[in-house]
């Protein structure tokens, strides 16, 4: 094979060189990404107060038997990450792609339209919390007063009621989420084929047939993107929640639950690292099919 | 794969000669509520900050009673110390921009243009590290961090916390995974004829590096440089947990604190946000195609 022979052409020189190359960011990668990630799982079998290294004491499986059997707010951050996930994907994602089609089309005006829809991808998602925070403020917002409630006693505390804030916040974080897709989604559609479309009018497909038939299928490297980025967003949120009222009182989520077990008073790093596991062994599962459709084949090439 | 494109969805959609101009009445009546339900959180923030309390106490805020002008901003940036956040940023952003341009720079060099071994395993091992979830390495990064003893010439907690050094090298490794992924492929795509020419001219292998591919790659470094400044700049995150003096922390994070200091005024709340926006808003506006670029590039990244 010719790429071996290229290897072997390297001088001694260079070996070094590619040594320091590949050497210095690896192991930046591994002590600051990979190491503590093992450490997490390391520590998530301990009972420990962070306080003085040799205080580290074996603790089996304890903490995840406190963590799902003991622990109230565990069950609970599981279904606000799971709905996170489902309305992400039945709701923002769609729109994302609406969006997109809708932007895809010749007409006036779509770069001031994909301007304003991009905004909020460009903001932190604490910023977002922030933002609507005065948008849904009880008695100075914006949505009170839109919804005639504001000033009376209907008036909705929109991110301070447990029973609607996982919703608001929700909101928030497709208002973000959607532009993004749209985004990708306009890539998408710009690389499939004309003349894919022209065969399928042609076929005597209307618009909608077109679309689901041809169009969307012929997306599918992007689509993969998305269910991928979309997963990944639900496990990660955390910013928006923390935002607004550091993800408790309805707004639970793994990511909150793992912080809020490492900082502030009474440190149970014990604790923290379990649902840190948990999180990191659901995360490990779009992970993976993303990097199987990804590199997959190249592995096998070489 | 995520290498989805380069072409660019900014310059709107593509005329197709021959197809009929439609009015797409119904596309415009959709795109237009949905582009005023987007603005509207912004809109509400912006409209908020340029009004003085004693206006909205005397009219309420849902009133259009005037006058508007810029000393909630005045008083924010004073009070709030938006001075200060800001150059905290700087300090943040810009080493780890260009650290982790760099060190993907010789990694993403080393995996796509010389064929060796682990070529396929080190990149899965970057582009993976990169899609976990922060919060799964933040117990062992934090205790890492604090028992790290350093003079205290060096550092005033007398270890890595409480630093700008522990955010800069936390957020540089967990950047390197995505951008080595995005110049990998970039670099894959240049022809191999380029580094074969100039390595029986005897070129060495830091002179394929630097002065043949290095250049060569120059979009997407400014595609990248850009989506990381954005990056960096709305991570929260990181200094939420590193940084516990609240005059070091950068203003997206700083943001989360002044919302408890400017709860009593909730216009002063709403100068800060739209200040903070700022900065996004005119590296978007000044480098709109080299961003979006840049996302399109890695849609792998959230």
């Amino acid at each position: 094979m010719p790429r071996t022979r290229k290897v072997r052409r390297l001088s001694t020189r260079d070996k070094v060189i590619l040594a320091v190359m590949v050497a210095v960011p690896t192991l930046i990668e591994l002590a600051f990404v990979w190491l503590p990630t093992l450490f997490s799982i390391g520590l998530s079998f301990t009972r420990w107060s962070g306080l003085d290294l040799t205080d580290i004491r074996a603790a089996g499986t304890d903490n995840y038997k406190f963590v799902s059997q003991d622990y109230p707010p565990f069950w609970p951050a599981v279904q606000h990450n799971i709905l996170w996930l489902v309305f992400l994907a039945l709701i923002a994602t769609p729109l994302g792609l609406l969006l997109a089609v809708l932007l895809d089309q010749k007409i006036r005006g779509s770069r001031i339209y994909q301007s304003i829809f991009f905004v909020p991808v460009m903001l932190s998602l604490a910023l977002v919390g922030v933002i609507w925070q005065l948008f849904y403020q009880r008695d100075n917002g914006l949505l009170n007063f839109l919804l005639g409630t504001a000033g009376t006693p209907a008036a909705v505390d929109w991110f301070g009621d447990s029973n609607v804030n996982i919703w608001a916040a929700l909101i928030a974080a497709t208002w973000r989420h959607a532009g993004y897709v749209m985004l990708l989604y306009l890539a998408g559609l710009k690389g499939v084929d004309p003349a894919l479309k022209e065969a399928a009018a042609l076929d005597g497909a209307n618009a909608a047939q077109t679309f689901f038939r041809v169009v969307f299928p012929a997306m599918r490297p992007i689509n993969i993107v998305i269910v991928v980025i979309t997963i990944i967003e639900s496990l990660r949120a955390f910013d928006i929640v923390y935002v607004i009222n550091r993800g408790t009182n309805g707004l639970e989520l793994i990511s909150a639950l793992v912080i809020q077990n490492l900082v502030g008073e009474g440190q149970v790093i014990g604790v923290g690292s379990a649902l840190a596991t948990i999180l990191l062994v659901i995360s490990l599962v779009p992970i993976t099919f993303y990097l199987s459709r990804t590199f997959g084949k190249e592995a096998k090439e070489s | 794969m995520t290498t989805v494109t380069t072409r660019v969805p900014v310059a709107g959609p593509s005329a197709r000669p021959g197809s009929k101009a439609k009015r797409h009445y119904a596309t415009h009546l959709v795109l237009l509520v949905l582009a005023v339900m987007w603005l509207l959180p912004l809109g509400w923030s912006l409209y908020t900050a340029l009004r003085p309390i004693e206006s909205t106490n005397e009219h309420g805020y849902f009133s259009l009673a005037g006058p508007y002008n810029f000393d909630n901003f005045v008083t924010a940036w004073n009070q709030g110390g938006f001075s200060k956040y800001f150059w905290n940023s700087v300090i943040i952003t810009v080493p780890t921009v260009l650290l982790t341009l760099f060190f993907a720079s010789l990694m993403a060099f080393a995996v796509s243009r010389v064929s060796w071994k682990f070529n396929v395993t080190l990149l899965i091992l970057f582009t993976a590290g990169n899609l976990l979830p922060p919060q799964v390495l933040a117990a062992p990064l934090f205790q890492m961090f604090k028992h790290l003893d350093l003079p205290y010439w060096f550092s005033d907690s007398g270890s890595l916390l409480n630093t700008y050094i522990s955010v800069i090298v936390v957020d540089t490794a967990f950047q390197i995974g995505f951008c080595t992924f995005v110049l990998s492929n970039y670099m894959k795509a240049l022809s191999q004829d380029l580094t074969e020419a100039a390595l029986v001219d005897g070129a060495g292998i830091w002179t394929q590096y630097w002065s043949i591919i290095m250049p060569l790659c120059r979009p997407a470094f400014a595609a990248l440089g850009t989506l990381e400044v954005i990056f960096v700049y709305n991570d929260f995150f990181w200094p939420l947990l590193f940084i516990q003096s609240g005059d070091r922390l950068p203003v997206t994070t700083a943001i989360n604190n002044l919302q408890g200091v400017f709860l009593s005024n909730y216009n002063l709340l709403a100068a800060g946000a739209t200040i903070t926006v700022i900065p996004t808003l005119v590296i978007y506006l000044l480098l709109q195609r080299q961003f979006v670029a840049g996302l399109t590039l890695g849609s792998s990244k959230g």
